[in-house]
C-alpha cells in the first residue's frame, strides 16, 4: 500500500516538473518572439535610412518602398560634400561640441566636488537652488541671454554656444556629486595627513576614482551639443557658421528634397554618436542608471 | 578652520555661482520685467503693464492653439512613452541570451539627433511613397497624409517620439534590477502569479524611477520644438496644428521680434510647468517608494 502511494506521489511530482518545464520553454519562446518582433519594428527605420542613402532619387520615391536599391548609388555620400558645405558644417560641429565637452567636464567636476565634500554654512541652500534650476524652462532666460550675447557682439560666433558650458550645468553637477559621495572619506583624510591640499585631493584622488562618471558626463554632453538645434538656430546666421543640425536642412528645400544625399548626410551625423556609444557603452548605461535611480 | 572651509567651498562652486547669476537669476528678473514691456529687440522698452498678458489670454488664438497642441502631445505622448519604455525594460530584464544585443537595438533610436530622426520620419510618413502608408495598405487599413494632415500631424509626432522611448528604458532597467529577489520569493510563497507579482512587487518597488521619468518626460514634452520645426519647415503647419508652445514663443521672439510678448509667454509656460509638477508631487509623491532616502 505504502509503496504504491509513494510511487503515485513521485509520478505526480514528475508530471508537475514536466509541466513547469513546458511552461518555462513556452515562456522563453514567447520572450524571444516578442524581442525579435519588436527589434524589427525598432530597427526598420534605420535599415530604410541606410537603404535610401545609397538609392538613386528615382528609387527613393517608388511605391511600394524597397529596402535594398536595385542600383546602388554610393556617390550620394560624395554629393553630400559637393551639394552643400557639409565638410564645413562637420568641422563647426566638432569644434562647438568638443569645446562644450571640455567646458562641461572641467567646471562641473570642480563644482560637484565642492557640493559633495566641503561642509560649509550655506552649502545646503545653494544645492537646493541648483536643483531648482533644473525645473526652470530655458525659454524663460533665453531672450535676456540672447540680448547679453548680442550686446557683446557674439551673435554669429560659436561663443554663445560654448561659453555658458564653462559655468557648470546643474544636471551634471548633480550626477557627479552623487558619484563623489560614494567615495570613502578615509581616502581623503589620510591624504590630508600626508599634507595634500583640497585641490590636490580632488585632482589626485577623487578624479582618478571617478573615471566612469566623468566619461558618462562627457558622452552625454557630447550627445546634447551634437544634437542641439535651437541654440545654433538662434545664434548662427551665416551658413558658413552652421553646425550639422542646421546644415543638413539645406538639403530640404521648400518643395524639392534630395532624399538620397540627405539620408546619406543623416547617416554621417549619426555615425559618431553610435561609435561613441559602443566605445563608452559600459560606463554610459551605468552612469545614466545611477542618476535615474537616485531621482 | 571653519571659516577657511567656507571660503574653500565657495571657491569650488564659484564657476556655477557666477553662471547662476549671469545666465539664470539675472535673466529671470530681466525677463519678468520685459514681460511687462513692448520691447522689440531694438530701441527702448516701454512699460505697458499687464497688456501682454491680457492680450495673450483674450485676443491671441495662436496662444490657445499652441497650448492645446502642446497639451495634446503631452497628455497622449508622455503616458504612452512611459508605458512603452517600462514594458520594454521589463522585457529586457528577462534572463535570456543575446540580451546585450536587444538592449542596444532598443536604445539606438534615442541616440539619433532630433533633426536627423525628423528627416527620416518625414520620409517614412510621405503620403505617396512612405513606408507608413505601405504598411497600412498592406494590412488593408486606410492610409493617411500624416504630417500634411491637420488631424494626424500630432499623432504622427507622437509615434515618432515613441521610437525613441528606449531612452527612458535604461533608467527603468536600473530600477528593475535593484528590486530584491527575496520579495519575489516571498510573493511566490504566498501563491502570487506572474501578473500579481508584477503589480504588487515590481511596479511599487520601481515607483521612484517611474516618477522620475514622468517628471522629466513632462518637462521635456512641454519644450518640444525641433521635430515640429523640421517637419513643418519652420511654420508649424498644417494650419498651425504642429505649432507647439515653445515653437510659437520662438517665432514671436526671433521671427517677429516681439521680445516683450515672448517673455510673457515664457513666464506663463514656467507657471504651467510648475503647476503640473506640483500636482504630480501631490498625487504620486507620497505613493512613491524611495530606497535611497538619505
Amino acid at each position: 500500500m505504502e509503496l504504491t502511494e509513494a510511487k503515485v506521489d513521485s509520478k505526480i511530482r514528475v508530471k508537475k516538473e514536466r509541466s513547469i518545464k513546458k511552461v518555462r520553454i513556452i515562456e522563453r519562446i514567447a520572450t524571444y518572439a516578442l524581442l525579435v518582433g519588436l527589434s524589427i519594428v525598432f530597427i526598420f527605420p534605420f535599415l530604410w535610412l541606410l537603404g535610401t542613402s545609397v538609392k538613386p532619387e528615382s528609387e527613393a520615391l517608388t511605391f511600394p518602398p524597397t529596402i535594398l536599391p536595385k542600383e546602388w548609388k554610393f556617390s550620394n555620400y560624395q554629393d553630400v560634400f559637393t551639394m552643400v558645405s557639409f565638410g564645413k558644417y562637420y568641422w563647426n560641429s566638432i569644434i562647438v561640441t568638443l569645446m562644450t565637452v571640455v567646458g562641461t567636464v572641467v567646471s562641473s567636476t570642480i563644482v560637484a566636488y565642492g557640493f559633495a565634500r566641503i561642509k560649509a554654512k550655506g552649502s545646503n541652500f545653494w544645492f537646493i537652488l541648483l536643483l531648482a534650476t533644473m525645473m526652470l524652462p530655458p525659454q524663460v532666460t533665453m531672450i535676456p541671454v540672447y540680448m547679453i550675447f548680442s550686446k557683446l557682439g557674439w551673435v554669429n560666433t560659436f561663443l554663445p554656444l560654448i561659453v555658458p558650458h564653462f559655468f557648470g550645468s546643474a544636471y551634471f553637477i548633480f550626477l557627479l556629486r552623487q558619484f563623489f559621495k560614494t567615495i570613502p572619506k578615509e581616502l581623503e583624510e589620510s591624504a590630508y595627513l600626508d599634507g595634500c591640499s583640497t585641490f590636490g585631493i580632488f585632482w589626485r584622488i577623487i578624479l582618478p576614482l571617478s573615471v566612469p562618471a566623468v566619461i558618462t558626463v562627457a558622452l552625454l554632453s557630447f550627445m546634447w551639443a551634437w544634437n542641439d538645434f535651437l541654440g545654433p538656430l538662434i545664434y548662427l546666421n551665416d551658413d558658413s557658421m552652421y553646425t550639422l543640425a542646421l546644415g543638413i536642412l539645406q538639403f530640404k528645400g521648400a518643395l524639392i528634397i534630395s532624399w538620397g544625399p540627405m539620408m546619406a548626410a543623416s547617416v554621417l551625423i549619426i555615425l559618431p554618436l553610435i561609435i561613441l556609444f559602443f566605445v563608452g557603452q559600459k560606463y554610459f548605461i551605468q552612469g545614466i542608471a545611477t542618476t535615474g535611480g537616485k531621482g | 578652520m571653519n571659516k577657511s572651509r567656507t571660503f574653500l567651498f565657495y571657491m569650488f562652486i564659484l564657476p556655477w555661482l557666477i553662471g547662476f547669476f549671469i545666465f539664470t537669476a539675472g535673466p529671470m528678473i530681466y525677463s519678468l520685467y520685459m514681460s511687462f514691456t513692448d520691447y522689440s529687440g531694438l530701441g527702448a522698452a516701454n512699460w505697458v503693464g499687464i497688456e501682454n498678458y491680457k492680450k495673450i489670454f483674450s485676443e491671441d488664438p495662436l496662444f490657445w492653439q499652441s497650448l492645446w497642441n502642446t497639451l495634446f502631445y503631452t497628455i497622449l505622448g508622455v503616458p504612452l512613452g512611459l508605458v512603452v519604455g517600462y514594458l520594454l525594460a521589463v522585457l529586457l530584464n528577462a534572463k535570456v541570451k543575446f540580451m546585450g544585443v536587444f538592449r542596444t537595438i532598443f536604445y539606438l533610436p534615442s541616440l539619433v539627433p532630433t533633426v536627423a530622426s525628423s528627416l527620416l520620419w518625414i520620409l517614412i510618413f510621405q503620403p505617396d511613397f512612405g513606408i507608413a502608408n505601405a504598411v497600412l495598405s498592406f494590412l488593408h487599413l486606410p492610409t493617411s497624409n500624416w504630417l500634411l494632415s491637420e488631424e494626424m500631424v500630432k499623432p504622427a509626432l507622437i509615434i515618432m517620439s515613441l521610437w525613441g522611448a528606449g531612452g527612458g528604458m535604461v533608467i527603468y532597467l536600473a530600477g528593475l534590477q535593484s528590486v530584491p529577489a527575496s520579495l519575489y520569493e516571498a510573493a511566490e510563497l504566498d501563491g502570487a502569479g506572474k501578473l500579481r507579482k508584477f503589480w504588487h512587487v515590481t511596479v511599487p518597488m520601481t515607483s521612484n524611477v517611474i516618477f522620475f521619468n514622468l517628471i522629466m518626460g513632462l518637462i521635456g514634452s512641454f519644450q518640444v520644438f525641433t521635430q515640429a520645426y523640421v517637419v513643418s519647415s519652420g511654420n508649424g503647419g498644417p494650419n498651425y496644428k504642429s505649432l507647439f508652445y515653445v515653437f510659437y514663443l520662438y517665432q514671436d521672439a526671433f521671427k517677429f521680434f516681439k521680445m516683450g510678448y515672448a517673455s510673457a509667454l515664457a513666464w506663463i509656460l514656467f507657471i504651467i510647468i510648475l503647476i503640473f509638477t506640483l500636482i504630480q508631487f501631490k498625487v504620486f509623491g507620497k505613493k512613491v517608494y524611495y530606497e535611497f532616502d538619505e
